[in-house]
């Protein structure tokens, strides 16, 4: 298979030293259909250990390794080497999350605004003794919504989570519409209550860059526009 | 210091096993934890796709389905080597498990009915796989993490279990290393569950992620645990061709073909009765003949073909997949042949343990893919291991509540603060040894020789092979260099030290296989082609010996009357 030459440019960063971040250059030779992930799998194993990012599934399921890839928020995992157009590849954190070190970032943070909506279906009165029924009709609004896999890359490209740090967030809010529209919920005025405010629903800019950019297609814009629809307008 | 950090019950790994365990001990009434490498929501169990089996009878097709047929398929599937009344229980507990999933919110995909929809798997009498589209696994591992946040449920996300912890042959805790700080420290527990998930990388070709090297497992066999059945390896029929990530049975269940080199549907010379649907390790081994004899594509690869579905269906039934091979084979399956080929995929054997999790070490639980119950035998059915790790994870949970308290507190610290020196030289020795050969050299050798000698066809020659090379890269491996010495994500010093449990895994896998002399399930010997019950219907252990190598054993089946008869479909 032909091999072509690349020179990734990586942004280190290792914020306890007190160093600024940098970019460091690593050259690797690789075959067509080599991802961004595996070329840095291969500099982490082959020519420097100390490179730090996060991975798990490499298949685009996970979340793990959402970063920025030539300017371009994505899945490390899926993104191509030979897809980029270039041969020069610069490669850094996500934005608007507190770098730890290198490529990885604070995913605590995100996660704690996923668990302040709620993300768990209440629904009214006991369980069944089998399934809920639901008609088939019913089951089509939520069902995108649960296909987020957390990976972060919506918040990352939000004007909104970059310059207030108290915003839910696209993920957020995209998480609270699912159980939200869930034919089964019986909680939708405690769930309204949660996001009705200007760090909820109304602080979105809808700009829609959460909806380009979802790797899973999720469009948590819509559902957030949705949502505001159903609350109460503030008097 | 040693810190104190206290459990009733410790759960290593947080995939649907662990997950699912963890909320069971905190409605049981028990504190737990959940450890894990990294954040649950990241672990396999969300690579998922096809489904999980339950005999809800909701198929138009499946309404004479019972609890009983999914049990006796079960065990047939197995080729006879599942502990019977163990694969009773997991047939039997199914429904109740899948519908607890629908009651905390799973989104399954439904019937015009409103019912759960199932779709038929390979080896299955009735369609009882129900599904949530192609993504079974997320939906699952989503909604359980839901219920542990709920639940309030403590979470040690990027610690990394480097030892279980025994004191008199009783576990009692683990030692850790915090990935992003490279701090280690001990965890106390009255009773440690260990759900780590499969082996795969230890082979090249796999459809497992990265993080699924079994360190959890390598643990336990440590600390004492046995392992069982270790040379029953799937190997998945349908895996892409070039990254091997998985093509879902169910896209065959949907009515997917497989075609070679020539166009032509192939199954009819293999499985003339159920074609494509036939078990997995009968379709992986004729695709491996069709591309041995010439009828492959670059002799590497078969093509699955669902063009016929015609683009509504694949849309909706199968839009993961259609994304991945879209993603990273550069094929859209709605107007071109998906290029297919084997890899592994499941480890049936693991640490061996009874139905309620119990291992041979007091106090250590295993569940999920790590562990050996044994309901899978020499052949796991499609969509019986997410069920396994919702029946046993929760069984493991409530035996852990019952079990936990009385151990001597006193004692167990002591036993954990050396084991805390004892680790943190030896990760302190890694680390500090920069001069040698790089992980990365001898785990590609390690993938390799398994994927070659220790595959879908395996004879005594190629396995006494690769038990002299397993042997060698452990020589090897006892020089291995971390790159760099530096504390936070040092990747590298992880990796090092995960290798040394695959190297141990591995030879325990070969040798297993080079012992067992007939074919049974996913072990196949082309130098014994036939099963033996009258010499080996009976389990694989090894213990691992005081100089560190396997010592091999055998224990009986345990049957409940399903007489083994000829595995033919
Ligand atoms: C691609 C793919 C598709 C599949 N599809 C299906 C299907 O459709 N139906 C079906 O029934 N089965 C399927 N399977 C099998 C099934 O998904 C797995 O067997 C099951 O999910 C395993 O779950 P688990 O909880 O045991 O392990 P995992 O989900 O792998 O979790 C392991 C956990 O252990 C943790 N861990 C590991 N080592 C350490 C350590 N040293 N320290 C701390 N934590 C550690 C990890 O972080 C992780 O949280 C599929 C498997 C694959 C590979
Ligand atoms: S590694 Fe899992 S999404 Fe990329």
């Amino acid at each position: 298979m032909p091999t072509k030459r690349f020179t990734l440019s990586v942004k280190r960063h290792d914020p306890p030293s007190g160093e600024p971040p940098r970019f460091q250059e690593y050259e690797l030779e690789v075959e067509e259909g080599v991802t961004v992930l595996e070329a840095l799998l291969r500099i982490q194993a082959e020519q420097d250990g100390t490179l730090a990012f996060r991975y798990s599934c490499r298949g685009a399921v996970c979340g793990s390794c959402a970063m920025v890839a030539n300017g371009e928020v994505s899945l490390a995992c899926r993104t191509q080497l030979h897809g980029l157009g270039t041969d020069e590849i610069t490669v850094e954190p996500l934005p608007h999350l507190e770098v730890v070190r290198d490529l990885v970032v604070d995913m605590d943070l995100f996660l704690e605004k996923n668990i302040e909506v709620r993300p768990w279906l209440d629904p009214p009165g006991p369980d069944p003794p089998r399934e809920r029924l639901v008609d088939p009709s019913d089951w089509t609004e939520a069902e995108p919504y649960t296909n987020c896999i957390l990976c972060a890359s919506c918040h990352a490209v939000c004007p909104v989570t970059g310059r207030d740090p108290a915003y839910l967030g696209p993920a957020a809010l995209a998480k609270h519409y699912r159980f939200l529209t869930d034919a089964r919920d019986g909680a939708a005025e405690e769930r309204l209550a949660l996001v009705d405010s200007e760090v909820g629903v109304w602080g979105c800019d809808v700009v829609w860059n959460c909806s380009k950019i979802c790797p899973k297609g999720v469009r948590p814009t819509q559902g957030i526009l949705t949502t505001r629809e159903r609350v109460k307008p503030k008097d | 210091m040693t810190e104190i950090s206290r459990h009733d019950v410790l759960i290593a790994g947080g995939g649907l096993a662990g997950l699912r365990a963890a909320v069971q001990v905190h409605d049981a009434g028990g504190t737990v934890a959940v450890i894990s490498k990294v954040y649950p929501i990241r672990s396999h169990s969300g690579a998922a796709q096809g489904g999980v089996n339950a005999s809800l009878g909701n198929h138009p097709e499946g309404g004479d389905d019972s609890w009983k047929g999914h049990a006796f398929d079960t065990i047939k599937g197995s080729d006879y080597l599942a502990d019977q009344p163990r694969a009773e229980i997991l047939a039997q507990d199914a429904p109740e498990r899948v519908f607890e999933m629908e009651h905390w919110g799973a989104y399954f995909s439904r019937f015009p009915d409103g019912r759960i929809a199932q779709r038929p798997f390979g080896g299955a009498g009735f369609p009882r796989t129900c599904y949530a589209a192609d993504r079974t696994g997320h939906q699952l591992l989503h909604t359980l993490w839901e219920q542990c946040l709920k639940r309030g449920i403590t979470f040690l996300n990027e610690w990394f279990v480097t030892r279980i912890v025994t004191h008199d042959g009783r576990a009692g805790g683990v030692v850790a290393l915090h990935v992003p700080s490279g701090r280690i420290r001990t965890f106390a527990a009255d009773v440690v569950i260990v759900a780590g998930g499969g082996y795969g990388r230890v082979f090249a070709k796999t459809t497992n992620a990265y993080i699924n090297t079994g360190s959890l497992t390598a643990a336990a066999y440590r600390a004492g645990a046995r392992l069982e059945d270790m040379e029953f390896i799937q190997f998945h029929p349908t895996t892409l061709y070039g990254t091997n990530i998985l093509m879902t049975e169910g896209v065959r269940g949907e009515g997917g073909y497989l075609l070679n080199a020539e166009g032509k549907r192939f199954m009819d010379r293999y499985a003339p009765s159920v074609l494509e649907l036939a078990p997995r390790d009968i379709v992986a081994r004729a695709i491996q003949t069709e591309i041995d004899e010439g009828r492959g594509l670059e002799d590497e690869y078969v093509h699955l073909d669902i063009r016929h579905l015609g683009a509504d269906v694949i849309k909706e039934k199968l839009p993961g997949i259609r994304q991945i091979a879209m993603d990273f084979a550069g094929v859209d399956p709605i107007e071109e042949p998906i290029p297919v080929q084997p890899g592994q995929h499941y480890s049936m054997g693991g640490i061996s343990c009874d139905e309620n999790g119990e291992t041979d070490v007091p106090g250590l639980l295993a569940a999920g893919e790590c562990s050996c119950v044994s309901v899978h035998g020499a052949n796991r059915l499609g969509g019986n291991s997410l069920l396994e790790t919702l029946v046993f994870g929760k069984r493991a949970g409530d035996r852990a509540v019952e079990i936990a308290g009385g151990v001597s507190e006193e004692a167990m610290t002591g036993a954990l603060a050396d084991a805390l020196l004892e680790e943190r030289d030896v990760v302190g020795k890694l680390r500090g040894r920069t001069d040698g050969e790089r992980q990365i050299e001898i785990r590609r050798d390690m993938q390799r020789t398994m994927t070659d000698r220790v595959g879908l066809f395996r004879d005594q020659g190629r396995l006494a092979d690769a038990v002299r090379e397993l042997a060698r890269l452990r020589t090897r491996y006892r020089r291995v260099a971390v790159g760099s010495g530096h504390a936070a994500f040092n990747y590298d010093l992880i990796d090092t030290f995960e290798l040394g449990g695959m190297l141990e895994l591995a030879e325990v896998t070969a040798l297993g296989a080079l012992v067992r002399e007939e074919s049974r399930g996913g072990h196949w010997r082309t130098d014994h082609p036939k099963r033996d019950d009258r010499n080996w219907l009976k389990h694989t252990m090894a213990t691992r010996g005081r100089a560190g190598q396997p010592v091999i054993d055998y224990e009986d089946v345990l049957m409940a009357g399903y007489e083994p008869m000829e595995r033919k479909y």
